[in-house]
């Protein structure tokens, strides 16, 4: 069997060990409200992860336009961007897929893939990691942007009316 | 999860880290950047005459409390517990059942398992069990119990400055406990030992002098009311009048400050004008009370009496006949639920009666204060103003219900029999995210500023993603909100989860519809922002 | 530790009593004297409680409203979630108290593929407490056969409804099963759920041990082994006509049983337990939400000092009057 078609028979397992992996990352009280309350509304962050993991886990496996990858992606990063993550540990969520899916393929008997397919799987596993990084850094640029442009908008007419303000470097639209 | 630097080695072990279970009472709290707020400014805390004003800051290692801090808080424990049914009963009764685990927005977007409401009020309950009940006394930890040390205390700062105070745990406790009447009394224990924080002690004191959050001075103030009417006229033909500090008039108008200084609240300020103007409204601004917002609520018992203590004197020494508020959410707490008790009895004012309709608002008999969103849906529902709805037709709009307007209130329907007579497009949000459980921007109770951005973010994450709901389902492009934390605090958090939702007021859209005597076309809305070009004639 | 100490605690309660009954034979301390203590301890600490909450004022009216005010006469005013008046503070105690109305709260909304909204619901708990407080009720009421001659109409009526599906001899309670049930789920609850083991203290196993330990002593001696009913009625009214007596042939189980309800009452003014006290006083919930309507006074009110307008214009009457301002003085 190839790993292509591995990856694809294997999808539902794989999929839930990386999501389990991923919420294990959290303080272990509060992961099981992750893992187990799906609604969307009532846990953002645990549904988000579980639906766009699975986009991420199809661009891997080949098939899915750069800009919904980029949605997909950025829609974990952002929530990760802000909770109590070094910038590694925010990030780590990705990698970590290349663990799940050794871990699945070695429970598998008869002869799998090749290792040349999985040293290719894991590379588009690092890629994204790269691009996740990407992603991170603009999170963390944009909550600084956010910082600086609060405190304006705070005094926003007051600055306006002494003229102290720089029309340009604020986003009014 | 540090801000030491690591070394590579235990970088590489951290990935895989995972927090050791240790019981909560155990664990000690770790200040992270980003999640917790400054110390308040010494000369704030003097101006304010409050105790043990000193330099020191949150990530220090010693706080500098002075000698006899354990008893200072054991007797204002005792204190409170006497002064404070809700306070001693809450203390007592609470099973865990766990119900109101998940409803905290801090726990939603965190997942710190100390941000779920039991725990935060067990920060306080175990000293309560240790210092006060017979069998914590006897018992000890068996009995939840802990002594009051500086890392208990710590963990207080940290825990007790990250509850926004906004009630939607007590909507699920099935004994009504509420975690903010728990976290203003841990708030006025950490006070007595001069534990403060920077956004409430400053703007707490600048409005205790000069009336408003900012610290404006009165000629300030009316040159931004002034500004404001120009730029009214700008855009809409109409000069209107806008007295300040008249005496006599019938009515005095009292607003958040955040509406004549920080967009886009100004937008609502603009509102006001024209409304007030269209149907010839006899009201004053008062430069004295030119804060509706109240950081006292905040703070403390007494620093809210003392910021309260101005809207009535004003009231008084201009001798209205009675008062109306702005969109506020915070102020219209104290307002309801505090005001006439603080400050009252209003006897110099009268019940309030609609000058335009002649609607008398019997339920501010007593307080004789008016909230606008009830002055103008009675204006609406009689027909007594002109609003063409299409002029909003460039907005689909949501309304977030504010958390204290909806569950120390009850105001409701009037927002929204506003928002539909005003706009075309008005789409609801999932129903366990409005109304009483209304999800709270994640930084009311003066944690909106930004150096605790991330917390913030992380809070008002459930919201947001309500938010991002009905954008994405049905095009929303704003967000609409009675309360100056709100529109200061929603924006930030907008731009951060979903960009393209703006955030609004609802007298910003009634501006933008209301008809007025005399006007210009409208070639822009109150923004500025042009509408398309007409096709035809207009069709009001 | 609170899970083991909990459990420890009460092995240890029936071990006293084995050790008390059989071995000692202290039939006459954990006949009569223990449970004639516990009442008047009962009593006392429940006063003293209430009296303690009572004497701590409620210096302001805060209503949580889950609800629409009473404000314009158009707008639909919502009585039991945002009460103004006396009537609808009343049911909205009695929607709480007897059917747990903000644990029914617990409503939610689920978005299914599709994408449509799911209106959906977690009533686990909800449902579980209900199970559990109503069976707990039912069946301390059927009690009431022991201590009274001739037992009312009401409580044989209420238990023949209980046993009335006549299954089993003797016929099971259906209150039996649902509230065993019931404290299974809670116990098994705190235990599954990490969220509330976390949360969990000895204070919250130790009761629903004790009670787990009174309902299966009850069952067995219901259920599984004969005991001595006449004796038992003839104990029992000894405690109320204060004749005690100490019939011979009572089992150590019924000694068990009853020294564990002991336990749980000497321990109830001391616990959570207090709860079923203490939702009646919790201010949110039983205060009408017309705080602008009537003016609610604060017993320890005291004045502060304010900052007056005469301050206030002495310190910026140059400004304002460069900025014509009207002014109090020139």
């Amino acid at each position: 069997m190839k790993l292509k078609e591995f990856l694809a028979k294997n999808k539902k397992v794989i999929l839930e060990r990386w999501f389990d992996r991923i919420i294990d990352s959290y303080p272990a009280d509060s992961s099981n409200f992750l893992r187990h309350e799906r609604n969307r509304f009532d846990n953002p962050v645990g549904y988000t992860i579980s639906r766009d993991i699975e986009y991420l886990y199809d661009a891997l496996c080949g098939g899915m336009a750069d800009d919904r990858l980029g949605t997909c992606l950025e829609n974990i990063v952002r929530i990760r961007a802000v909770q109590d993550f070094t910038p590694s540990q925010a990030m780590a969520f990705i990698p970590v897929l290349k663990d799940v899916v050794k871990e699945t393929l070695a429970g598998q008997t008869g002869d799998c893939s090749t290792d040349s397919e999985l040293t290719d799987f894991n590379r588009r596993v690092d890629r994204l990691c790269l691009l996740g990084f990407d992603v991170y850094m603009k999170c963390r640029e944009k909550i600084y942007e956010i910082k600086a442009n609060e405190a304006k908008m705070r005094v926003y007419k007051l600055l306006e009316r002494t003229n102290l303000l720089d029309r340009e470097s604020i986003n009014e639209e | 999860m540090a801000e030491k630097p690591k070394k590579p080695q235990e970088l590489v072990q951290s990935i895989e880290y995972k927090p050791p279970r240790k019981r909560w009472m155990d664990t000690p709290v770790e200040f992270h950047k980003g999640t917790f707020n400054y110390s308040a400014a010494v000369d704030k805390l003097k101006y304010l005459d409050l105790p043990y004003p000193r330099k020191w800051q949150p990530t220090e290692e010693d706080w500098q409390l002075p000698d006899n801090w354990q008893e200072i808080i054991h007797k204002g424990f005792k204190d409170r517990l006497d002064k404070y049914r809700s306070f001693r009963v809450f203390m007592d009764i609470c099973v865990r059942c766990g119900a109101c685990a998940d409803k905290c927005h801090y726990f939603i977007g965190s997942g710190d398992p100390r941000n779920m409401p039991v725990l935060r009020a067990e920060l306080l309950r175990s000293v309560y069990r240790n210092d006060f009940t017979t069998a914590g006394k006897i018992l000890g930890g068996l009995a939840g119990g802990r002594k009051l040390t500086v890392k208990v205390l710590k963990e207080w700062f940290y825990y007790f400055y990250q509850c926004t105070e906004c009630r939607r745990c007590s909507v699920f406790c099935p004994y009504g406990i509420d975690t903010a009447e728990i976290t203003m009394m841990a708030r006025e224990l950490l006070n007595l030992v001069g534990l403060n924080i920077d956004w409430i002690c400053t703007p707490a004191a600048n409005c205790f002098r000069t009336g408003n959050h900012l610290g404006i001075q009165p000629h300030g103030f009316k040159d931004s009311i002034e500004f404001a009417v120009d730029e009214l006229e700008e855009l809409t033909g109409v000069r209107v009048n806008a007295p300040i500090n008249k005496k006599g008039a019938e009515i005095l108008f009292v607003a958040p400050s955040a509406d004549y200084f920080a967009s886009p609240h100004y937008y609502t300020l603009l509102g006001y004008l024209a409304l007030f103007h269209e149907v010839g409204l006899d009201y004053t601004w008062s430069s004295y009370a030119s804060e509706g917002g109240n950081f006292g609520l905040f703070h403390s018992y007494e620093t809210m009496k003392r910021l309260n203590s101005k809207i009535y004197m004003e009231a008084k020494r201009l001798g209205v006949k009675w008062v109306l508020g702005g969109e506020c959410g915070h102020m219209w707490r104290v307002i309801h639920q505090y005001m006439d008790t603080l400050n009252g009895p209003a006897d110099f004012l009268e019940v309030p009666v609609s000058p335009i309709t002649g609607t008398k608002f019997e339920h501010a008999r007593s307080t004789r204060m008016v909230h606008i969103m009830e002055f103008t849906s009675d204006l609406i529902r009689h027909n007594k103003i002109k609003l063409d709805p299409g002029r909003n037709d460039h907005w689909r709009v949501t309304f977030h219900d504010s958390c204290n307007p909806a569950r120390a209130m009850g105001l409701i329907e009037e927002p929204r029999y506003v928002i539909n007579h005003v706009c075309n497009n008005f789409i609801e949000m999932p129903e366990n995210t409005i109304k009483e459980q209304t999800f709270c921007c994640g930084s009311g109770s003066g944690l909106g500023t930004d150096e605790n951005m991330e917390m913030r973010l992380r809070g008002g994450l459930p919201r947001a993603n309500a938010v991002k709901f009905v954008h994405e389902k049905n095009d929303v492009n704003i967000l609409l909100c009675i309360c100056a934390i709100d529109k200061a605090t929603l924006p930030p958090l907008l731009e951060y989860w979903v960009p393209d939702v703006e955030v609004g007021g609802i007298h910003e859209m009634v501006g933008n519809a209301l008809v007025m005597t005399g006007e210009n076309e409208r070639l822009t809305d109150l923004r500025g922002t042009p509408y398309p070009e007409k096709e035809g004639g207009e069709n009001v | 530790m609170h899970l083991f100490f909990s459990l420890a605690a009460v092995l240890v309660l029936l071990i006293l009593v084995f050790i008390g009954v059989d071995v000692v034979g202290w039939r006459y301390l954990f006949g009569v004297v223990i449970p004639i203590a516990t009442i008047i301890s009962f009593i006392l600490g429940m006063l003293y409680r209430v009296i303690k909450w009572a004497r701590s004022p409620v210096p302001f009216r805060i209503p949580t409203t889950c609800g629409q005010q009473k404000s314009l006469s158009w707008i639909k005013a919502g009585n039991l979630e945002s009460p103004h008046n006396i009537w609808g503070v009343l049911g909205r105690m009695v929607l709480e108290v007897l059917f747990f109305r903000s644990l029914f709260r617990n409503t939610k909304v689920s978005l299914k593929e599709g994408p449509r909204l799911v209106y959906g619901s977690t009533k686990w708990l909800w449902l579980g407490g209900l199970v559990f407080h109503w069976s707990f009720l039912v069946i301390f009421v059927r009690h009431f056969k022991f201590f009274a001659e001739p037992v009312p109409a009401w409580v044989m009526a209420l238990q023949n409804l209980d046993g009335f599906f006549q299954v089993g001899l003797p016929i099971i309670y259906l209150t039996d099963i649902a509230f065993l049930a019931a404290l299974t789920f809670l116990l098994l609850r705190r235990l599954v759920d990490p969220k509330l083991r976390y949360i969990s203290l000895a204070a919250d196993y130790f009761p629903l041990f004790l009670i787990i330990g009174i309902a299966v002593t009850g069952i067995l001696m219901r259920y599984f082994t004969k005991v001595d009913i006449v004796g038992i009625k003839e104990m029992a009214m000894g405690w109320l006509n204060l004749a005690p007596v100490v019939p011979a042939g009572i089992g150590t189980l019924f000694y068990m049983h009853l020294f564990l309800v002991c336990c749980l009452f000497i321990y109830f003014p001391f616990s959570k337990l207090l709860h079923m006290a203490g939702v009646f006083f919790s201010p949110t919930r039983n205060l009408a939400n017309t705080n602008r309507v009537k003016r609610h006074v604060n017993p320890w009110d005291y004045s502060v000092k304010v900052h007056t307008y005469e301050e206030y214009e002495d310190e910026f009457r140059d400004v304002m009057k460069a900025a014509e301002m009207p002014l109090e003085k020139e």
